[in-house]
């Protein structure tokens, strides 16, 4: 084999090599989730109370609390975040100030989500005197998510080509007209795939939730965006480091359902992306 | 007969470069008035400023005035640009149709404008592709996208939007240049007959085709409109010598 022929083979070598290292863990850790909490899984697990502490019974609140937390979270964080970016994009000029905003908001997403907690207690709970309740999770959860939806966002309608925008300011429209019908169509796949990222990350952060709406144990269902909620995250930490005795299959059949219910927030969403992508 | 476009000492910087030096214009109304140069000349900045898209590029700074039907559209606010723009309309160089169905690339210019109900849509589409000579063609095929049509379709599916939205002046920024000689030539014909109907302005690289197409022409060098006048003159007995340099061939 020739040198440049060699160094071609170690090269991609060294490329798949890294993409096993990521693929890997993903198997591994969803195999062992799988593994160890699928025979906890019944429709008794899913829907029923919990019962005995914990120990046995469902987890039917923390999943409902869950539900709950990913859809106000997101209805509030989607049009905010949405809006926000095409501010930036297609209108905001380039100055000081928008450089200010771009740098808070790359900021923004690497708090660590403890911080957006405490920044929930403080503001929603407190302040706002909203209480430990669903609405005050949502919106600190919504808050965190605020930078991936609006840096995704600006990113699908930074791809949209110039010549659309020209194209639609030379037939006379304004320019909310140029951004609603020939700028926001092209980019909605790419927004979905902002709002896919946000539902996967909602759904599992355990921080923000922890002082602004997750209740340590409380086996009846939410009425209202005021309740407290269970919530599948808190529930699994609590299943696993507080209370002694729970088996096994309980807490992993709990993770698998967290897994589960992500998994099929994001193949919905996907799907939605590529009807969407047909339709055009 | 009276000008339907009036430019008047005309003078446009790009922060420090002068791109174009007291231009005056007259474009007489459903005329085909042609504006020639080699690359860099300014026809094309002068061809952006008669509907103002120069505007959206930072660091511009125009001086002078230009009058369509009497009005200084440089003394224009914002938000009547979409007026503007309605009555005066850009063929780009490449075909731009937005990736939509034909019908609705037709219909994006009179929706915009809410110039027709859900009703008056549909005739008013097929009024523009007939007016283009594509009705036959894609008759069958309005729901299909417009990005798999042929390159001259496109071409002539974006002056068909601009025939839906009623423009009155054409801006041609060489619309042919991305299209074989056959191509070019149908949309040449396409053009004197539009010329019934509308105010034409084209940019064009090719000196022939100002010749075949345009009843006026203007010669462009460096930023400077060196002469202007009835086509065939131009061609045949022009008065300047840079313009007589250009049309013989000796540069450009």
């Amino acid at each position: 084999m020739s040198r440049e022929g060699r160094r071609q083979t170690v090269g991609f070598g060294a490329l798949l090599l890294a993409t096993l290292l990521v693929v890997i863990p993903v198997i591994f850790i969803v195999g062992m989730i799988v593994a160890k909490g699928w025979s906890a899984l019944s429709l008794n697990f899913l829907f029923t109370m919990p019962t005995e502490g914990m120990k046995a019974g469902g987890i039917f609140p923390a999943l409902v609390g869950t539900i709950y937390l990913v859809a106000a979270a997101v209805l509030f964080s989607l049009p905010i975040g949405i809006m926000a970016a095409i501010y930036l994009s297609e209108y905001a000029k380039d100055n000081l100030l928008t450089r200010l905003i771009n740098l808070s908001i790359i900021n923004l997403a690497g708090v660590s989500s403890v911080v957006y907690g405490l920044f929930g207690l403080s503001l929603f709970v407190v302040f706002l005197k909203f209480g430990v309740s669903i609405i005050s999770g949502a919106l600190t959860l919504g808050v965190m998510t605020l930078p991936v939806i609006i840096t995704t966002t600006r990113e699908a309608l930074r791809t949209v080509p110039r010549s659309y925008r020209e194209v639609s300011f030379s037939l006379g429209a304004t320019r909310w007209q140029t951004v609603r019908h020939s700028v926001l169509p092209s980019a909605v796949p790419g927004i979905i795939t902002g709002a896919i990222l946000s539902i996967g990350r909602i759904a599992g952060e355990t921080a923000p939730i922890l002082f602004t709406v997750a209740a340590f144990y409380l086996p009846k269902l939410p009425h209202g965006l005021s309740d407290q909620a269970m919530a599948l995250p808190y529930h699994l930490y609590i299943i696993s480091t507080q209370i002694p005795g729970i088996p096994e299959n309980y807490r992993y059949g709990t993770a698998l359902v967290l897994v589960g219910l992500v998994l099929i927030l994001n193949i919905s969403a996907t799907i939605v992306r590529a009807r969407y992508r047909k339709r055009k | 007969m009276s000008a339907k476009i009036e430019v008047a000492k005309l003078n446009l910087w790009y922060g420090d470069f002068q791109a174009l030096i007291d231009v005056d214009l007259a474009v007489r109304e459903k005329t085909i008035t042609a504006l020639i140069g080699s690359s860099g000349c300014g026809k094309s900045t002068l061809l952006r400023c008669l509907d103002r898209m120069n505007d959206r590029i930072d660091g511009v700074r125009i001086t002078g005035s230009v009058r369509i039907d009497g009005e200084d559209i440089y003394r224009m606010k914002k938000a009547e640009l979409p007026r503007l723009r309605k009555k005066v309309g850009m063929v780009f160089q490449r075909p731009n149709p937005f990736p939509l169905s034909v019908y609705k690339n037709v219909a994006f210019g009179p929706t915009v404008h809410h110039q027709a109900n859900h009703d008056e849509l549909d005739a008013l589409v097929e009024e523009s592709l007939r007016a283009v000579n594509l009705w036959d063609e894609l008759k069958d095929r309005l729901d299909e996208s417009a990005l798999g049509l042929s390159l001259e379709q496109k071409q002539r599916l974006c002056i068909a939007r601009l025939v839906a939205v009623k423009s009155e002046v054409l801006l041609m920024d060489e619309p042919c240049s991305a299209l074989d000689p056959v191509a070019t030539l149908k949309i040449e014909e396409l053009m004197r007959r539009l010329r019934a109907d509308f105010t034409i302005v084209i940019v064009t690289h090719n000196m022939q085709q100002a010749a075949r197409v345009s009843q006026e022409t203007g010669f462009m060098l460096l930023g400077e409109l060196v002469e202007f006048g009835r086509t065939p003159d131009i061609f045949t007995s022009p008065r300047d010598k840079r313009t007589e340099d250009y049309i013989t061939g000796r540069f450009g």
